[in-house]
């Protein structure tokens, strides 16, 4: 009943009474014996601990460390070890590797290996956001980068072709096939922990070292995974993951796509979801900000009933959302007329960090008037929250810098943002002051970010 | 020949099939034991009570064991015996190991870890290096102090006179591979594999810790994923347990430490604060200058002591300083104790200088690179490939009474200057940054001037042992060790151009105290230079063994006889390598030597800050351009172009390998790469998600790195030079590249401290607009 079958490196596995929250990469390296993928950090930020995962919707590099084993049910799998042909023969990019000098301590190189050959077999030539969720020490990746575009244009090795997803009858374990079965479920279990991808739920786990008595897995659930047109706006089913979402959002809205991009890494992307970003309440997730700003509804099941809400209004206190016990988030709306938009992010570091401050803007100009302003932050308060002091000193003013001038005070009436180890309070509020100067600057088509300097 | 040739790194085809082993891949009998430590929860405090009945009874515990447990020493200290390796009755930092669980599973091990009771009765913890300023808490009587000239006059009597502070944090090494080591037992004592740059300290320690003599413990190493300097001391403690379980359940040990916990227990670069004062003439000229160093070195003296002792050693940089004073403070502090790292103290004390530089030009309205050049030491003629501009004279010294015989950094400057089109794209950044209201470009060029050597004489000795076989085949093995840099794909090339064969008749072992005693930290950048020759020394024997037999076999002299090209040319006959082994086995002729090697010419008084500390001195420089945000302080590196001297580079792959990659740690440690402990002495950024090193997309968009064309004027593997360290300072450029952005946004100095994280470059920005942050 509880048996897990996936392909493994080419090869059927199926398990047995294995924990739900056992780690793919723990089963790798200590059952398995397959010691070529590493434990790096333990948490999903450094890539070491990449694997191949094929399934309907293609082919991804997600961290095995935060992926536990039902997840893969029904998938192909493949190791460091099945990058290579079952003869041996190296992959074109762990040849590339070997001849442009893309590995030294080597500790990092199997996680590279398998986001290239991921990315490679996706045509994917972006290779810094393909390889954002890799940490290198010390290659100063300049080699690495090397490879990956001396390998690009080199075929697909003929084995990792065989990975089409494994047809399966039996039904994934621990995991509903459906919303309405998740929904009579969820009811019957109101404490239990609902999984999507993993990727915050998964440090409960290998970080706080939690036992979860009691799990549910999304993934089965497809019609969560739906992305669909819906009144003037896009209905965003709960489990459709950031990498789904930003392609779907690419051309319409930008700003957002942009956001998205910057959004963990790619392995992170292809595990997390639009739902557990808004469901997990973090006040530093990067969705929710970007979502209120365009006017988001939510909506929320439990059992067969369903309600709708603004999405700002889901964030009542610092982990605290109106949720009732058994409710779940069904999906989320996205408005499709938001040419406004404007999302900004400061973090350390570009890719794969945490948001400092994260402030979107969407304001509606018409002639020199501003019509509507919304503007949301994550980062400056115990939600996601919108300035609606800024915003009520905007609306209806003139387009202008004596406008923002006025307006700017409205930040501190808005948000009492906290210090910790990503930025001071006064640098929050600082920025996010600066956004709106930003936006203004932006506006008249001043460069804006350093991002799009080249040298 | 092998050497200077650009070869992949020896283990390239295992590291990208997943095939390389490390110390957590090794296949583990099934009854061992994995070890996790209980760990302090206050920075400093008298433990009043310790109840582990919860840990005793979690799953999966066997035993859990105290100070009082431990059979021997208790200390894990690799210099003055004040580390122990359970705390004993007072915890002097928080995540001090205080109790050790033995378990039957890493995460058993981990999960009780966590159910010990600790009462603590806390005491006042000094964390900054300002409070052990006002407590006087540090190591050794006072501050060190070194002088040349009279500093305090030539400042006195100078026309202008520039000072200031600098603050720069530490670094986390962040080696991909965690700490870890795995003990067996062994008949009258251990095997210990240890992820360390230094097993015979790691044999020294284990042996005290299970009480028997260094030759009953053999340490192996065959790869780290990773050291830094992190692995020179701070694989003891892991090592010492093992050692210590193994021996007391007669069952393999293995411990390793999840990322979070290596951060918070295991040490990492000193941070500083450095205030300058300067004379100078109305050229930038240094007439005279003082530094005051203050270093944070954390709970145990550890390595501190040098470290402090090379940012003293490396204040002068690249300049002629002939009247200096150096203060240097080693404080003590309730924090990890902070330890080596790529640089080991140099490149703090180079930043303290190149820092006045850019003060100096900024003051006197002068360009920085003519402030710098002023100040340089002299070319000097028979500093080999820097003979452009040199001019034959005595040789200027440091402020350590060392001369400079080597510097070129005058030519590499001119030909980095040309290639970097530095002066153009300087004029471009002041034009680009008058039209864009918003971003501002900055761009400098710093130099380096590195010391190799240890600066404890007595460590510059290596030693190899080789065996060349019946078949022709050959097994190397050295003291040092493999942690990605190269080592042994170089010492392998030295070793098979030292038989005229092909590298890959050189089998490369794992690094072993068994084979080879009494070893050195492969640290220093020394690994090469230092067993380079050793291998040298052993393969010569060797051959000239070799060489005296097939003379005498073929009625020459042993001068006749060559190894070329996998042959041996002899009394006008040639055969295989293989062949000339062969006979020379059946002539009975040792195949098998030892190498060993010492350093020649140092002569380094510390207590006096007088002598020649370094063997040579390694140089590059490197041109840095940058984009910043004045609203966000956000910023990027565009641009860099280095130019660095690895002399005759045994591997020129490999050293642009070295150079590219200590370029981006070195930025790193100076721009993302931040550490923030709270008041109460607790490290917050412990993981990835909040410690920053590069990503991928951090490196510079465009990234020229050149080796310059020279050799070393000293007799070194052939005539190469070090390359581990220094290239990490090439970084510093882009720090002061990101200071010259801000300082276009105002007229006044943007005192930009390091690391330059967005934040503290906003307050630069708002400091040089004359604004308060």
């Amino acid at each position: 009943m509880n048996d897990i079958a996936f392909l493994l490196n080419g090869t059927p596995v199926q398990l047995s009474g294995e924990s739900p929250t056992r780690t793919l990469l723990e089963w790798l390296r200590e059952t398995r014996g397959l010691t070529g993928t590493k434990e790096g950090c333990n948490e999903g930020d450094c890539g070491a601990c990449s694997v191949m995962v094929t399934d309907d919707s293609g082919t991804r590099a997600l961290n095995s460390c935060i992926l536990f084993l039902p997840q893969l049910h029904g998938k192909a799998v493949r190791t460091v070890e099945g990058i290579s042909g079952p003869g041996g023969e190296m992959h074109p990019v762990q040849r590339a590797m070997v001849d442009l000098h893309g590995s030294q301590c080597g500790y990092c190189t199997p996680g590279f290996i398998v986001s290239m050959a991921v990315a490679h077999k996706n045509g994917a030539r972006d290779h810094d956001d393909q390889l954002a969720g890799n940490l290198c020490r010390c290659t100063g990746y300049a080699p690495i980068i090397r490879a990956a575009e001396a390998a690009a244009k080199a075929p697909v090795p003929d084995w990792l072709g065989r990975d089409g997803g494994m047809a399966q009858d039996a039904r994934a374990p621990y995991a509903p096939a459906s919303s309405d079965e998740l929904a009579a479920w969820y009811l019957a279990h109101p404490e239990a922990t609902l999984i999507a991808g993993a990727t915050d739920v998964g440090l409960w786990v290998t970080k706080e070292l939690r036992g979860l008595p009691e799990v549910a897995f999304l993934h089965a659930c497809k019609d969560l995974r739906r992305i669909e047109p819906a009144g003037g706006g896009l209905r965003v089913g709960a489990g459709v993951t950031i990498a789904a979402l930003r392609a779907a959002v690419a051309e319409r809205h930008p700003s957002l796509a942009e956001l998205l991009r910057r959004f963990a890494s790619e392995q992170v992307r292809g595990a997390a979801t639009i739902g557990g970003n808004i469901a997990n309440g973090s006040p530093i997730g990067d969705a929710p900000p970007a979502l209120i700003a365009m006017g988001a509804t939510l909506h929320l099941r439990r059992g067969d009933a369903r309600r709708d809400m603004p999405l700002e209004d889901f964030f009542l206190d610092y982990r605290k959302q109106d949720r009732q016990k058994g409710e779940f988030v069904e999906a989320v709306t996205i408005p499709d007329d938001v040419p406004g938009l404007a999302c900004y992010k400061l973090s350390k570091r570009f890719d794969q960090d945490i948001s400092a401050v994260c402030g979107c803007f969407n304001l509606v100009l018409n002639g020199s008037k501003i019509e509507s302003a919304r503007i949301a932050f994550g980062g400056m308060a115990g939600t996601p929250k919108r300035a609606v002091a800024v915003e009520a000193a905007l609306t209806g003013k003139e387009w202008c810098e004596a406008t923002i001038e006025t307006a700017i005070p409205g930040f501190a009436r808005d948000f009492t943002p906290m210090s910790d180890m990503r930025a001071s309070a006064e640098y929050r509020l600082r920025t996010a002051q600066n956004m709106l100067w930003r936006y203004f600057h932006a506006h008249s088509g001043t460069t804006i970010s350093v991002l799009e300097v080249s040298p | 020949m092998s050497v200077a040739r650009p070869l992949p790194h020896d283990s390239a085809p295992l590291h990208v099939t997943g095939a390389a082993r490390y110390i957590d891949d090794l296949p583990l009998p099934s009854n061992t034991l994995h070890l996790a430590f209980g760990i302090s929860a206050v920075a400093h405090g008298e433990i009043t009570a310790l109840d582990l009945e919860a840990v005793r009874r979690a799953d999966g515990v066997i035993a859990v064991l105290t100070a009082d447990d431990l059979p021997f020493d208790n200390d894990v200290s690799p210099s003055i015996h004040d580390e122990p390796l359970l705390a004993v009755g007072t915890v002097h930092y928080l995540g001090q190991p205080i109790f050790l669980v033995v378990a039957d599973t890493h995460l058993a091990a981990r999960k009780a870890a966590r159910l010990g009771k600790v009462s603590y009765k806390e005491l006042p913890a000094l964390l900054s290096i300002d409070d052990a300023m006002k407590a006087d808490s540090r190591f050794e009587g006072g501050p060190v102090i070194w002088a040349k000239g009279d500093a305090a006059a030539a400042i006195a009597a100078a026309p202008h006179v520039i000072e200031g502070s600098l603050e720069m944090g530490g670094q986390e090494h962040f080696y991909l591979e965690g700490q870890a080591a795995l003990a067996l037992p062994a008949e009258g004592g251990v095997v210990v594999h240890s992820s360390t740059q230094h097993p015979t300290e790691i044999q020294h320690k284990v042996a005290e810790g299970i009480g028997l003599p260094m030759n009953a413990v053999r340490v192996e190493v065959r790869r780290m994923g990773g050291g830094f300097g992190g692995k020179e001391s701070q694989g003891n403690a892991l090592a010492v347990s093992c050692a210590i379980v193994a021996r007391r359940f007669g069952r393999p040990a293995k411990m390793r430490y999840d990322r979070d916990d290596d951060m918070i227990i295991t040490g990492k670069r000193h941070d500083f604060r450095i205030d300058y004062r300067a004379g100078t003439d109305a050229e930038g000229r240094i007439l005279g200058v003082e530094f005051l160093q203050l270093a944070r070195c954390g709970w145990t003296q550890d390595l501190s002591l040098p470290v402090a002792d090379r940012a003293m050693l490396h204040a002068d940089n690249a300049y002629n300083l002939e009247h200096i004073r150096i203060e240097s403070h080693r404080l003590r502090t309730n924090t990890q104790s902070a330890t080596a790292f790529r640089g080991f103290g140099g490149p703090q004390g180079m930043l303290g200088v190149e820092r006045l530089m850019d003060h100096i030009a900024h003051r006197l309205g002068l360009d920085p690179l003519a402030v710098r050049r002023v100040n340089f030491y002299t070319d000097m003629a028979n500093a080999a490939g820097g003979d452009a501009c040199a001019k034959a004279k005595p040789a200027e010294t440091t402020p350590y009474h060392m001369p400079v015989e080597d510097f070129i950094l005058n030519g590499l400057v001119a030909k980095l200057e040309k290639t970097s089109d530095f002066e153009a794209r300087k004029a471009a950044v002041a034009t680009w940054n008058a039209i864009n209201p918003i971003l501002k470009r900055g761009i400098a060029l710093t130099p380096v001037k590195f010391g190799i050597s240890f600066t404890l004489t007595h460590l510059n000795q290596a030693g190899a042992l080789v065996h060349v076989y019946q078949d022709g085949s050959i097994h190397l093995n050295h003291g040092g060790t493999e942690m990605g840099q190269g080592l042994f794909r170089k010492v392998a090339q030295v070793a098979a151009s030292g038989f005229g064969v092909n590298e890959d008749r050189v089998q490369i072992t794992a690094t072993d105290t068994g084979k080879v005693p009494n070893t050195s930290a492969t640290a220093a950048s020394s690994g090469s230079d230092l067993n380079g020759m050793a291998v040298k020394a052993a393969c010569d024997t060797i051959r000239d063994r070799m060489a005296d037999f097939l003379a005498r076999e073929h009625q020459t002299v042993p001068a006749k006889v060559h190894f070329e090209n996998g042959q041996v040319f002899v009394g006008g006959e040639d055969m295989p390598f293989a062949e000339a082994a062969a006979r020379c086995y059946q002539g009975r002729v040792s195949l098998s030597s030892t190498g060993f090697y010492a350093t020649p010419k140092l002569n380094w008084d510390r207590m006096a800050g007088r002598g020649r500390a370094f063997y040579y001195f390694a140089y590059g420089a490197a041109v840095t351009e940058v984009v910043i945000d004045i609203l966000t302080g956000e910023n990027r590196i565009l641009r860099a172009d280095i130019l660095h001297d690895a002399g005759q580079s045994l591997n020129p792959a490999i050293d642009i390998g070295q150079i590219e990659g200590g370029y981006v740690q070195g930025a790193g440690w100076l721009t993302t790469e931040e550490l923030v402990w709270d008041d109460k002495g607790r490290l917050r950024t412990h993981a990835p998600s909040t410690y920053k090193i590069p990503a991928c997309s951090d490196r510079p968009d465009i990234f020229n790195v050149a080796l310059w064309d020279g050799r070393n004027r000293e007799e070194t593997i052939y005539r190469s030079k070090a390359v581990g360290e220094p290239p990490l300072m090439l970084g510093i450029s882009a720090l002061m590249a990101l200071g010259n952005a801000c300082a276009a946004c105002g007229p006044d100095y943007p005192d930009l401290d390091a690391p330059a994280t967005a934040e503290r470059i906003l307050a630069a920005v708002a400091r040089a607009r004359g604004k308060r942050a």
